[in-house]
């Protein structure tokens, strides 16, 4: 078990190592490097001169990678081009956006899905099942940026209950936060939601017709006892991976998301220094962003591993 | 002697791409499905020959026109028809996605199989990249390639059809997992068929259907993709029309002129709507269930 745990979170290392090679390789053999790309028209001369020495770009790239990695190990990201701040200090108060954004969506999320999930289950093919999976499927399907852009002009504009965008400066505390946040997090939860209801009443829909489920029907086990005890215990379990792969392609839909509403998260830090052609904070933003993939699929597994007794004696699975 | 071994004769290819297409058509969803992407294919093949205006006709004198009998949706901020450029503004997206879709589906398949088939350290390596570039953001990437790249469709194609590619990796290499021990590989190896042979022969038409139904679903996560990176302005350059362009240079100005955001993201959400259904139906019609997977 112990070995399992070791091995898997060597893996999520091992994955780290490769992202950080792609991220510092890709930066390396696109064309442009990080001063021509900032300075654009006027990269020659002196200023090109002092940007290569301030990034420290005059020397070659593997010492300069191994400098990275050995800064990135320590937390420290170097210095941005735009701004000349320590990236750490750009992205701090960053990080803590998103995560108030993200953790709020989760937690309305999740339950809201675990619910829709078994009724529609439960009520398979039935008018609850029919309404809810029709309206599951529209709001998993249509692009983020659209489901905000309606919910800005409906709720905002038409009916004037809500700011529609968010004006709230980077660095604003959490109860200044919260107000500004009510129509993201319902832009981001609606599909979150979505997805994990699908998941859940199918896995529910599995677990119903199982031979054992059959059984307890046949036994006599009142209806919402067996519900609670025989069938949910089985089907959650393999939900949570499904769960953890969501929420982490949410990083990417979020991105979007954030721009719609001008949220000061880590995804518009993506479009800006993206934009700004800010290379340093781009390598950062990509490992952190992957860390955060890796983590969550991590604590699925463990959590998975934990709650199945049946996969601990089991190699990992792929 | 004959007749107890002789094998059932494999139906031909046409009847049997009927037989699918009948099984879509007969749930509503599917039929549905079919029918909104067959109309939003034949209009992005026509629309140019019965466009009412030009698409980049500027008029300051019509801006923001509500809906007429002139201008069916009315008009933009610089005053071009806002019907003319939603007719035409699924074309660049259909064009560029489905050709990505079946570069991600080729290279994704190929990877897949092979690493399926050699196993071992080849798989090992293979996997862990794959693995890496999974937990990348492709947003992140794709930006990161197109703003240093370039937006036009050679970037953008296959920097796609590479992005989406890698999900599809996964599929055809645990497919190739569940036959390769089957006995029919093994008689083959025991034949002595080089490993092409049993590639093209023996694994390629039993993860074919396994294959084809994940490239279905890509089609419409790359368009998902495409339209949000033309939101954030690193997809189609203006003037060309694009519903995720038309629906961010709309969007703030939706308070006075709404219909010029609504048309783009009705045909937006029409479109990938579609294929949804009919991706669905597919898979459904091929006998396989993807309603457990997560958008990965």
């Amino acid at each position: 078990m112990l070995i399992l745990v070791l091995k898997r979170i060597l893996l999520g290392l091992i994955t780290l190592f490769i992202v950080s090679l792609i991220t510092f390789v890709g930066v390396e053999v696109l064309p442009g490097d990080a001063c021509t790309t900032y300075l654009e028209r006027e990269a020659y001369g002196a200023a090109l001169e002092a940007c290569y020495k301030r990034l420290g770009l005059d020397i070659p790239a593997y010492e300069r990678y191994v400098n990275w990695a050995v800064g990135v190990i320590q937390g420290d990201f170097g210095y941005s081009l735009s701004g000349e701040m320590k990236i750490n200090d750009v992205l701090g108060p960053r990080v803590k956006n998103s995560l108030v954004l993200a953790s709020a969506s989760i937690l309305i999320g999740i339950p809201i899905a675990l619910l829709l999930g078994i009724i529609t289950a439960l009520w398979r093919d039935k008018l609850p099942d029919i309404i809810i999976s029709t309206f599951t499927i529209f709001s998993m399907t249509i692009p983020e940026f659209i489901s905000a852009t309606l919910l800005i002009l409906i709720v905002a504009i038409w009916l004037e209950w809500l700011p529609g965008i968010v004006i709230v400066p980077t660095g604003a505390s959490i109860s200044e936060l919260l107000p500004n946040i009510i129509l993201p997090v319902i832009a981001i939860s609606m599909i979150m939601t979505a997805h994990m209801a699908r998941m859940v009443r199918s896995s529910v829909i599995q677990v119903m017709s199982s031979d054992y489920v059959q059984m307890a029907i046949l036994k006599g086990v009142p209806y919402w006892k067996m519900v609670f005890k025989h069938v949910l215990p089985n089907a959650l379990l393999p939900a949570i991976n499904v769960v953890a792969l969501t929420i982490a392609w949410l990083l990417g839909g979020v991105v979007v998301t954030e721009v719609v509403f001008n949220y000061p998260g880590l995804g518009r830090l993506v479009i800006e220094s993206i934009s700004n052609r800010d290379l340093p904070v781009v390598q950062a933003l990509a490992i952190i962003l992957a860390s955060i993939y890796v983590v969550i699929n991590l604590i699925a597994d463990l959590l998975t591993l934990m709650l199945n007794p049946r996969l601990k004696s089991l190699q990992i699975k792929k | 002697m004959n007749s107890i071994i002789k094998e059932e004769k494999p139906k031909n290819t046409i009847s049997k791409v009927l037989e699918v297409i009948l099984t879509m058509v007969s749930r509503p969803s599917g039929l549905i499905g079919l029918i909104i992407l067959i109309f939003h294919v034949t209009l992005a093949i026509t629309s140019p020959l019965y466009v009412p205006h030009d698409y980049k006709a500027i008029d300051p004198s019509l801006m923001l026109q509500p809906p007429s009998s002139e201008y069916w949706f009315g008009t933009d901020s610089l005053g071009r028809d806002v019907f003319t450029r939603t007719i035409l503004g699924g074309r660049t997206a259909l064009t560029v996605t489905f050709f990505g879709s079946l570069i991600a589906l080729l290279w994704g398949g190929a990877v897949g199989i092979f690493c399926g088939l050699v196993g071992g350290k080849i798989d090992d390596v293979v996997m862990r990249i794959i693995d890496a570039f999974l937990s990348i953001p492709w947003i992140l990437a794709m930006l990161l390639i197109v703003s240093l790249l370039g937006t036009s469709i050679i970037v953008l194609i296959p920097a796609l059809g590479f992005f989406y590619g890698k999900g599809i990796v996964r599929v055809a290499r645990a497919a190739t997992h569940d036959v390769i021990a089957k006995d029919f590989i093994v008689s083959a190896r025991a034949r002595g068929h080089s490993n092409f042979s049993i590639i093209w022969n023996e694994i390629l038409p039993n993860v074919r259907d396994a294959i084809m139904v994940e490239g279905a679903m890509r089609w419409s996560w790359m368009l998902l993709g495409f339209s949000s990176l033309s939101f954030l302005g690193f997809g189609v350059s203006p003037p060309t029309p694009d519903w995720g362009l038309m629906i961010s240079n709309a969007r703030g100005l939706m308070s006075f002129a709404y219909w010029s955001v609504l048309a783009p993201i009705f045909g937006l959400s029409s479109l990938i709507i579609g294929i949804n259904l009919t991706a669905d139906a597919f898979a459904k019609a091929l006998g396989i269930d993807r309603s457990t997977k997560a958008p990965v």
